[in-house]
């Protein structure tokens, strides 16, 4: 396409059709002081602060919305341009509140910045100022002063455009204007922390760091979040080795420049009173407190018994997968060395009959800024908005242009973004309905249908997922949680690979946590004759070595692991919280969080990122690879005398070469696929956003969120009425265990189903996370 | 929510617009409603936005800016005075002093008896007319002096007392 000259300030440049005047300012490197444009938002133009001359127009142009012409001149710090932009800035200055000095904002605030270049230093106004009530947003977004607002409405568009529901609104007019909640609603979106970060002035604040700190007297950190597998570029805020805040570190490639409220607000957790600061030892059925050297005294002493007595396989070591690379390589190395193969950190997966059999390391198939140039996408068994919540932000804005989305899963989750096609059956019925999808690809694709898919019928929501994939350029196929968790995991992804490759489309698995992709590049997964993680459970072992996970809480079937944890002999639970451990560990290691070690995760799309401590370890809490390291050398084991985590990723090879070891394929997996109905009630299990792993589980303000509140039984109004339940009615729910919950009618969900949410104490003795299970009233 | 007379109404309005551009027919949606209600309540807003497929804060946004919207209950007959300048200038401030004393109540206030809402409104585009009062959005009368506010007042209440 032609290409424009623009002379901005004197300065040529070239720049695309379509162009703002904006746009070509900043590529120059030139400032246009604003403060409703936002390069990730649409053009409001409502602020007036970008306002510039522009050689032959009568009156200034606001440059976020005025598009490059050909030979346009444009100055945007002349005389007139300043005169604009200062009379703008008196007006803007007219209805604010000068209580800076009592203003979170106060020192990272735009207004404030440009008031000091664009404002006077004495105010011509002496009347007297509007005021505006506070509103309550909930317990993340502050909105007690809303007298600062400006009215960019910066906060409303991100609502609609990013977040995908319009949760604030403007409504009045003029002077009477105001940003406001639907009447006594609260701001609900899993991505609101961001409203904050775009308001330019004081009027949303953070929440919970409210009044904590001043901006300056913050360090700035960079981190990586670990809490989905996206692994948002952070920045935690630090005083006095706490992190008061945490922020987005822009990064184009991995999250642009949003995160999502569990990225942001699970620091809480971290100065969390449930902190684990000291080793802990049990004696005679009493914790006390000890050194480190008892402590680890003791576990050498007790894994060596137990391996005596009954060799090293009775010992299990189960890794949290938000584990650094680092930490997965030396527990993995620990195990093996004291003898054992079983150990793992595919903990809520159910099925593992693709080991062996794969390729290399399942990912995303694609770097993760590919999503969006995708036409065409296939989801599989995703709660993809509160497992992915930055992920899903692309596919929404993606969804606007021309991608289309096709969803297979067992809950019509509002994914708050344009869906084509959706298939929605119970959960052991989807691997069938993926196959139908093959069946008719293959059909319409005129190549011959696979076998295993040979004697499916082809319903008509299968033909029409099938002709939307097969009329795309760019399809992209992806394996979410939920699929991944599923009993027949292994078909699913088996049948994944069959469609990619009838479609000629890349294809890959969201990931379910931090260092998803991480734990196999470290190879922390059961070797020769070792068990995985389910199997660890469900034939215990007599000691298990824990590393930052709740079993009871963050394993496949909660029931059983909370079991076999009660019954070993011996328990160590290396962990930030003591948590249940208490009841079930002979003695608890205090392990730093991601914030307090230095380590690497390596993302879904096979990004290896390294992070270092942002605050000093809390109490005696010590970097996981430094407490696996100790171990190896009280244990006498050769190869733990690495100096730095550095030197533990060294042991890992060139991360050069990590890229080369991505691959989903699998090799050999039998596909077999029968009618897959069954008459049982089936239990859906999502892992709620704010329950997936310790740290956000203790992470206060997050816990006051809708999202937080505690499971229930959900199901179709036909099912409760089968069942003879209605809404709000308790019910006794058994399953391996038996629970009793109260009924919420929840028509997106397939027949034959009861959603209920996993990682919760609540439900953790219903057990497995797919199954059977029985409701009645209570 | 609304009765079944007041959603065919919205389907016609709805029908002028292409079908994945429901709401643009908030604005007329919202007289319709208001019409049947008297009143937009949160609840109403909440679901002509459900009906629309548009954020219910949306529909807060447009009630919110037009003067005619009620999102207060009023009393069975709401007279909107024009207060804007031209109006000024010809002793609508005046009339608008006469007629809050003959009802008792200031601008945004109601009658005890809940007969009367008494509001400010803009510039209704009859500023040679004035002072001007529209009677519940619909009817306008013009050139209001005090004997004619007093007949419009009677009137009103000899309605009420009718059973209008
Ligand atoms: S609250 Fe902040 S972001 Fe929202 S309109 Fe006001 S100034 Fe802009
Ligand atoms: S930044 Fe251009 S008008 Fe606000
Ligand atoms: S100013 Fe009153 S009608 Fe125009």
């Amino acid at each position: 396409m032609a290409m424009l000259k623009v002379e901005v300030d004197g300065q040529g440049l070239e720049v695309p059709h379509g162009s703002t005047v904006m746009e070509a300012a900043n590529r120059l490197g030139i400032f246009v002081p604003h403060f409703c444009y936002h390069k990730k938002l649409s053009i409001a133009a409502n602020c007036r602060m970008c306002l510039v001359q522009v050689e032959k127009a009568p009156k200034p142009m606001p440059a976020c919305a005025t598009p490059v012409t050909d030979g346009m001149k444009v100055w945007t710090h002349s005389e007139a341009a300043k005169k604009a932009q200062s009379g703008v800035m008196e007006f803007l200055l007219i209805n604010h509140p000068l209580d800076c000095p009592i203003c979170d904002q106060g020192g990272e605030c735009q207004l404030q910045d440009l008031a000091v270049g664009y404002g006077g230093s004495a105010s011509r106004y002496s009347e007297a100022k509007r005021v505006v009530f506070h509103k309550n947003l909930g317990p993340l977004v502050s909105a007690e002063e809303m007298s600062r607002c400006i009215h960019c409405t910066r906060c409303v568009r991100f609502g609609q455009e990013v977040a995908g529901v319009m949760e604030l609104g403007m409504i009045g007019r003029g002077e009477h204007s105001e940003i406001v909640s639907f009447v006594g609603k609260t701001v609900d979106s899993e991505l609101s922390g961001n409203m904050i970060d775009i308001c330019p002035v004081g009027a949303l604040t953070s929440k919970p760091f409210r009044y904590s700190a001043r901006t300056w007297e913050l360090n700035r950190r960079k981190t990586v979040s670990p809490h989905d597998s996206l692994g948002a570029n952070l920045i935690a805020q630090t005083k006095q080795d706490r992190v008061l805040r945490v922020v987005p570190l822009e990064n184009e490639a991995v999250n642009e420049c949003w995160i999502s409220d569990r990225d942001r607000f699970s620091y809480e957790a971290l100065n969390s009173s449930e902190r684990l600061t000291t080793p802990m030892i049990k004696e005679d059925g009493h914790w006390r407190e000890a050194d480190w050297q008892s402590a680890l005294a003791l576990v050498t002493k007790r894994l060596g018994e137990v391996k005596a007595a009954r060799g090293a396989s009775a010992i299990g070591t189960l890794v949290s997968a938000s584990a650094t690379l680092e930490e997965m390589h030396l527990a993995q190395k620990l195990t093996r060395a004291i003898g054992s193969e079983n150990v793992d950190f595919r903990l809520r997966q159910s099925d593992f009959s693709a080991d062996g059999k794969r390729v290399g390391a399942p990912w995303l198939g694609m770097p993760v800024a590919d999503v969006a140039a995708l036409d065409r996408v296939l989801l599989v068994g995703s709660f993809l908005r509160k497992d992915h919540p930055v992920l899903a932000s692309r596919f929404r804005i993606a969804g606007k242009r021309v991608q289309q989305l096709n969803i297979i899963h067992s809950s019509d989750d509002e994914l708050l973004m344009a869906v084509a096609n959706k298939a929605i059956v119970p959960p052991n019925e989807l691997p069938e309905v993926l196959g139908q999808v093959v069946r008719a690809v293959a059909e319409k694709k005129e190549q011959p249908v696979p076998s295993a898919v040979a004697a499916l019928e082809v319903p008509d929501y299968a033909r029409k997922i099938a002709a939307s994939l097969c009329s795309g350029k760019a399809v992209g196929l992806f394996l979410g949680n939920f699929a991944e968790q599923h009993p027949r995991a292994a078909e699913l992804h088996s049948l994944m690979q069959m469609l990619s490759d009838l479609v000629g489309a890349r294809f890959g698995s969201l990931g379910q946590a931090a260092n998803s992709v991480g734990g196999h590049i470290a190879n922390c997964l059961p070797g020769a004759g070792g068990l995985n993680a389910s199997a660890m459970i469900s034939s215990p072992r007599s000691a298990y070595v824990l590393f930052g996970l709740e079993p009871e809480l963050d394993c496949a079937d909660s029931a059983q692991a909370t079991k076999a944890m009660r019954d070993a002999e011996f328990v160590v639970a290396i962990s930030t919280y003591a948590g249940n451990a208490t009841e079930y560990a002979d003695v608890l290691l205090p392990l730093a969080p991601y914030t307090e070690t230095s380590g690497t995760y390596v993302n879904c799309e096979g990004r290896a990122q390294a992070f270092n401590a942002v605050v000093r370890a809390a109490g005696q809490s010590r970097p996981g690879w430094k407490i696996l390291r100790v171990l190896g050398n009280l244990l006498e084991l050769p190869g733990f005398d690495q100096e730095s985590s550095e030197a533990v990723r060294a042991e890992l090879g060139a991360q050069s070469g990590w890229a080369a070891r991505l691959d989903n394929r699998v090799n050999g997996l039998a596909v077999s696929l029968g009618s897959g109905k069954s008459h049982a009630l089936q239990r859906v299990a999502d892992v709620p956003v704010y329950f997936s792993d310790p740290i956000v589980r203790r992470a206060e303000s997050l816990q006051m969120t809708r999202d937080a509140r505690p499971p229930q039984a959900r199901m179709r109004a036909s099912v409760a009425q089968k069942l003879g339940v209605s809404a709000g009615d308790r019910v006794r729910v058994k399953q391996a265990g038996e629970v009793a919950l109260d009924v919420i009618i929840d028509d997106r969900l397939p027949e034959g189903v009861v959603r209920i949410a996993a990682a919760h104490p609540t439900t953790a003795a219903l057990g497995a996370m797919f199954g059977e299970l029985s409701v009645e009233r209570a | 929510m609304l009765s079944a007379e007041s959603l065919k109404k919205i389907d016609r309005e709805i029908a002028k617009y292409p079908a994945d551009q429901k709401q643009s027919a908030v604005m007329a949606a919202l007289v319709i409603a208001q019409d049947e209600k008297g009143w937009l309540a949160p609840e109403t807003m909440d679901f002509v936005g459900g009906y629309l497929g548009m954020a219910s804060v949306a529909v807060y946004e447009v009630a919110s800016f037009y003067n005619m919207y009620n999102l207060q209950p009023t009393g069975k007959f709401k007279l909107t005075i024009c207060t804007c300048l031209p109006c000024g200038l010809q002793g609508s401030l005046a009339a608008a002093d006469h007629l809050k004393s003959r009802l008792g109540i200031d601008f945004n206030e109601t009658t005890p008896d809940g007969k009367f809402t008494l509001k400010e409104g803009e510039c209704m585009g009859a500023c040679a007319m004035a002072p001007v009062v529209l009677v519940n959005n619909k009817r306008m009368c013009d050139s209001m002096t005090n004997a004619k506010l007093d007949t419009l007042v009677d009137e009103l209440v000899d309605r009420i007392g009718k059973g209008a």
